[in-house]
């Protein structure tokens, strides 16, 4: 069965400042109706990736098809988007109605198609009754509501969010979260959001895209993305992630430091050194299973639900590692500073990388 | 692989064209002029390339070199006293508690409605031959070089103050809490806070003074008497020896200091940003009986200065012949019976004023407009900037001569502009254009950068977001130009000089020759019609922009 062809298509895209590589030969598909998040620390090259789908800062290299049509080298105008800023960037002289209006008056509407555009809008992101106010008289959550209406106003192919809930109060962010994701499964625009919080792609995106330094790391769901990372920097970037030197020495087995673990077979290579890696969450206190090693708590750190503690071990030699215990178990085993403990690292848990 | 060429928008097309409209403009009435007096410099009268030679002569004058040492020494005078005043005043005005402060501000800010002309005759009265005053000189002459830095005083205060009040007014409160917190006394705050702080808008007023004092023609024209200053040779060479080559020469040396500090100063300008931190909390001055007393007579002192130069030549143009016949008379006000163009002169000034005004503040805040927020064409839109900011170092009496030299030239298709009010029109777009453009893009660099992105994604033509959005946020800076542009069109003497026509004479141009036609009352009467005119219009601005302010602006405050 043939498959249709991708929404948006990037291919092999390189952007230049100067001498500085911003994006090199990224090249990345994107299928109709889905939300997929750009994640990558600052300074990645993600926004820079947006904006050259938007045609605003346009790529020196390689090309982009949305719809099957080639805009690689088209101004903005000509593009099929809406996008918001994480400066909201709302007309500040202009009423929300007017905001929201301004596409369409743009695309030559009829008054009252306008209107009854505007309030349909209104009523999507639940303000019907503010459309007669200033930006500058709603909350930070109000105007992001707004910007996201005038950007949908005019029912564009693809919906590109830069950003959009940085500049809001933690509470705000978590509730907004949900309502763009509703709103975007709702409507099933096409989206993009760029975003350097892990919390917020997870919870969001049907695909991430990790981008480091000017290159995808890996694409995948959010599951694939946290529970299989493709490179050390995903491993290290999402969620977080004990790295310890190690040397494989057989078939599905390492050493680290005096100790050897046993391993799952996807991570097998050949022999030879590399970097093992665990997520403190998958460390479990007790001597069954297999990989167990006698260790001693050195510090521990009360994060709410979980307390992060730090392990050395003689086995492991200088390297020590952290490990969550749900805070249950810390006070049913009474562990503090000094305490004594037998824990294991489940085989299926270990991951290996060839190191940076 | 094969590059990327971006495809330009029909937005982009248009702006480029817009750009290269202004920027033509900038350059058939800076480039090229300029381009003009550099090569006449050059050349001998009977317009031969001659190398150095008009240059080896002027040096070899010593006639003429000599007031290269005149134009630096009242400079550096009047800079030292000018700042001073500006500082302590400044000092006064945002660090005491003293009373009627806006009374003080608004009287120190006076000097810039005037012509510069203004003080030197007041300073004829008081100081004078008859002088009212005289004996304050214990038998020194007002004519020379007292005369100028008095004159160049009150003309470049304002100036100064408004530099140095901005850079005081930044002061951070928190700096201030921490030097108390760790026991400095009041002198160490001072020396360890408080002028590190404004060290950048000190040397920013000192560079400003200089160059204004340098370059003004007005006060050494009228109160030099025989102490020659380069700007008064340029007029001398060129309106009394017909010594073109040898004006081209002086104005080329003049351009030197002026071009110099111009450029200093923008480097501090550019450090005094970096020390404004958004965080900064606004220092709120403490009441000190003492100090701030000491600051109310200082400003006192300030303001009668300036008052009795402007009250000086209010009570000249009103009495009958001074010193024999005080009694009230409005004879001077008959300017038809003198030289100067009479009172025309006056409505001439009043229709380049307002053309400037208008078309002035339209063609630079569109320039502005276009290389702030235009896509593409970096290198273009660079030089656009440059020939932008050019004419704050070029000097009134150098554009002047510049714009003669080209466009009287018989060679020149715009020759036919020659001593109409359209070329006044045009030289005092450009003399005063670095201050507005700077204006202009302070204003556009406040609006978010993604309007016009977020406006091309809503295919909406740029001169929409421009005329919706960017225009009515931009009303308050766009009146500030407007009122910049009609208040320096007024009182500017030094460009037009060499510009006006036998029937587009000027009121300030009608000062200058009255002055010298030793009708020095009339020139008072004049002089304080532009005083006036300026006040008056400079109401109904405020008047004008508080309720356009109002009803445009609701949006800026929370409900």
């Amino acid at each position: 069965m043939p498959q249709s062809p991708p929404y948006l298509q990037i291919n092999n895209l390189t952007k230049k400042f100067g001498e500085f590589v911003a994006l090199s030969d990224v090249s990345l598909d994107v299928t109709e109706g889905e939300f997929v998040c750009f994640l990558g620390p600052s300074g990645c090259g993600k926004t820079t990736l947006l904006r050259a789908i938007a045609g605003l800062d346009i790529q020196n290299f390689g090309s982009v098809h949305q719809a099957g049509r080639d805009v690689s080298s088209l101004p903005p105008a000509e593009r099929d988007f809406g996008i918001v800023f994480q400066s909201y960037a709302l007309f500040p002289n202009l009423t929300i109605e007017k905001n929201i209006a301004y596409g369409l008056e743009s695309l030559g509407k009829p008054q009252v198609e306008i209107h009854s555009r505007v309030e349909e809008l209104l009523t999507l992101i639940g303000m019907p009754d503010q459309g007669k106010k200033h930006p500058a008289q709603l909350s930070g959550g109000q105007q992001q509501r707004v910007a996201l209406a005038r950007a949908l106003a005019i029912s564009p192919g693809l919906l590109l969010l830069d950003e959009p809930l940085s500049a809001l109060d933690a509470q705000v962010r978590v509730k907004l979260r949900h309502e763009i994701k509703a709103l975007q499964h709702q409507l099933g625009v096409t989206t993009i959001m760029v975003t350097h919080d892990q919390e917020e792609a997870l919870t969001m995106a049907d695909k991430i895209v990790v981008i480091n330094a000017g290159v995808i790391e890996q694409i995948g769901t959010p599951e694939e993305i946290y529970n299989e990372p493709a490179t050390q920097f995903v491993a290290g970037f999402i969620g977080a992630m004990n790295f310890v030197p190690a040397i494989i020495n057989g078939e599905n087995n390492i050493q680290i430091g005096q100790a050897n673990f046993s391993f799952e077979p996807p991570w097998q290579r050949s022999t030879g050194k590399c970097i093992a890696a665990i997520r403190p969450e998958d460390i479990k206190v007790g001597s069954e299973g297999a990989n167990t090693l006698e260790a001693e708590v050195m510090e521990v750190e009360f994060l709410g639900p979980f307390v992060r503690a730090e392990l050395a071990s003689e086995a492991l030699g200088e390297h020590r590692i952290q490990a969550d215990f749900s805070a249950n178990r810390v006070r049913s085993e009474q562990l503090s500073t000094g305490s004594r403990l037998i824990v294991s690292l489940p085989p299926q848990s270990i991951r290996l990388y060839t190191g940076e | 692989m094969i590059p990327v060429k971006a495809k330009s928008s029909r937005d982009d097309r248009q702006m480029l064209v817009f750009m290269l409209m202004i920027a033509a403009y900038l350059v058939i009435a800076l480039a090229m002029p300029l381009y003009a007096i550099l090569s006449k410099s050059f050349q001998n009268k009977d317009g031969v390339f001659v190398g150095l030679t008009n240059y080896v002569e002027y040096f070899s004058t010593p006639a003429l070199t000599y007031s290269i040492q005149n134009s630096l020494t009242v400079s550096v005078i009047t800079t030292f006293f000018s700042v001073s005043i500006a500082f302590t005043l400044a000092y006064g005005l945002t660090r005491s508690c003293m009373r009627f402060k806006s009374a003080f501000k608004v009287i120190a800010l006076v000097p810039i409605l005037v012509p510069s002309l203004l003080p030197g005759i007041a300073l004829i009265y008081l100081f004078g031959k008859q002088g009212m005053i005289k004996w304050l000189l214990f038998g020194h002459d007002i004519y020379g070089p007292i005369g100028i830095v008095i004159s160049e005083i009150f003309f470049t205060l304002p100036h100064a103050l408004i530099i140095i009040m901005t850079a005081l007014s930044i002061a951070d409160a928190r700096l201030y809490e921490a030097a108390e917190s760790l026991n400095a006394g009041k002198l160490k705050t001072f020396f360890t806070v408080t002028l590190p702080g404004a060290r950048y808008g000190l040397i920013s007023a000192a560079f400003v003074v200089f160059t204004l004092t340098i370059t003004d023609f007005g006060a050494p024209k009228v109160i030099g008497g025989g102490y020659n200053v380069l700007a008064t040779d340029i007029y001398k060479q060129v309106i009394g020896q017909q010594n073109f080559e040898m004006g081209a020469v002086v104005s080329l040396i003049l351009l030197l200091p002026a071009a110099l500090a111009f450029f200093v100063d923008r480097l501090m300008q550019r450090k005094q940003v970096a020390l404004l931190s958004a965080r900064a909390v606004a220092y709120e001055p403490k009441p000190s009986k003492l100090f701030d007393w000491l600051m109310f007579g200082w400003a006192s002192i300030v303001s009668i200065f300036i008052l009795t130069i402007l009250l000086t030549c209010q009570y000249a143009a009103v009495i009958k012949f001074f010193p024999y016949n005080l009694s009230f008379s409005t004879k001077n006000y008959q300017f038809d019976l003198m030289d100067g163009g009479g009172w025309d002169s006056f409505f001439n000034s009043l229709q380049l004023a307002g053309w400037t005004a208008v078309i002035g503040t339209a063609i630079v805040f569109l320039g502005a407009y276009m290389v702030e927020k235009g896509r593409g064409f970096t290198a273009g839109r660079s030089v656009f900037q440059f020939l932008a900011m050019l004419p704050m170092a070029v000097p009134g009496m150098v554009l002047g001569l510049a714009f003669i030299f080209f466009f009287n030239s018989p060679n020149n298709p715009l020759n036919f502009l020659y001593h109409t009010m359209a070329i006044l029109v045009i030289s005092t777009i450009v003399h005063f254009y670095t201050v507005a453009h700077l204006t202009a893009i302070t204003a556009l660099k406040q609006m978010d950068p993604e309007f016009e992105s977020v406006g091309a994604s809503l295919k909406s033509p740029f001169y929409k977001t421009f005329s919706k959005v960017t225009l009515p946020v931009c009303l308050p800076a766009i009146l500030d130009i407007s009122i910049y542009l009609f208040v320096n069109a007024m009182t500017t003497v030094s460009a037009v000089v060499f510009l006006y026509g036998p029937h587009t004479s000027l009121a300030s141009v009608a000062v200058l020759n009255m002055d010298d036609a030793g009708d020095i009352a009339p020139a008072a009467a004049m002089g304080m019609m532009i005083f006036y005119t300026n006040a008056t219009v400079r109401i109904i601005h405020g008047i004008l922009s508080r309720g356009v302010l109002k009803k445009t602006q609701a949006w800026r405050t929370r409900s």
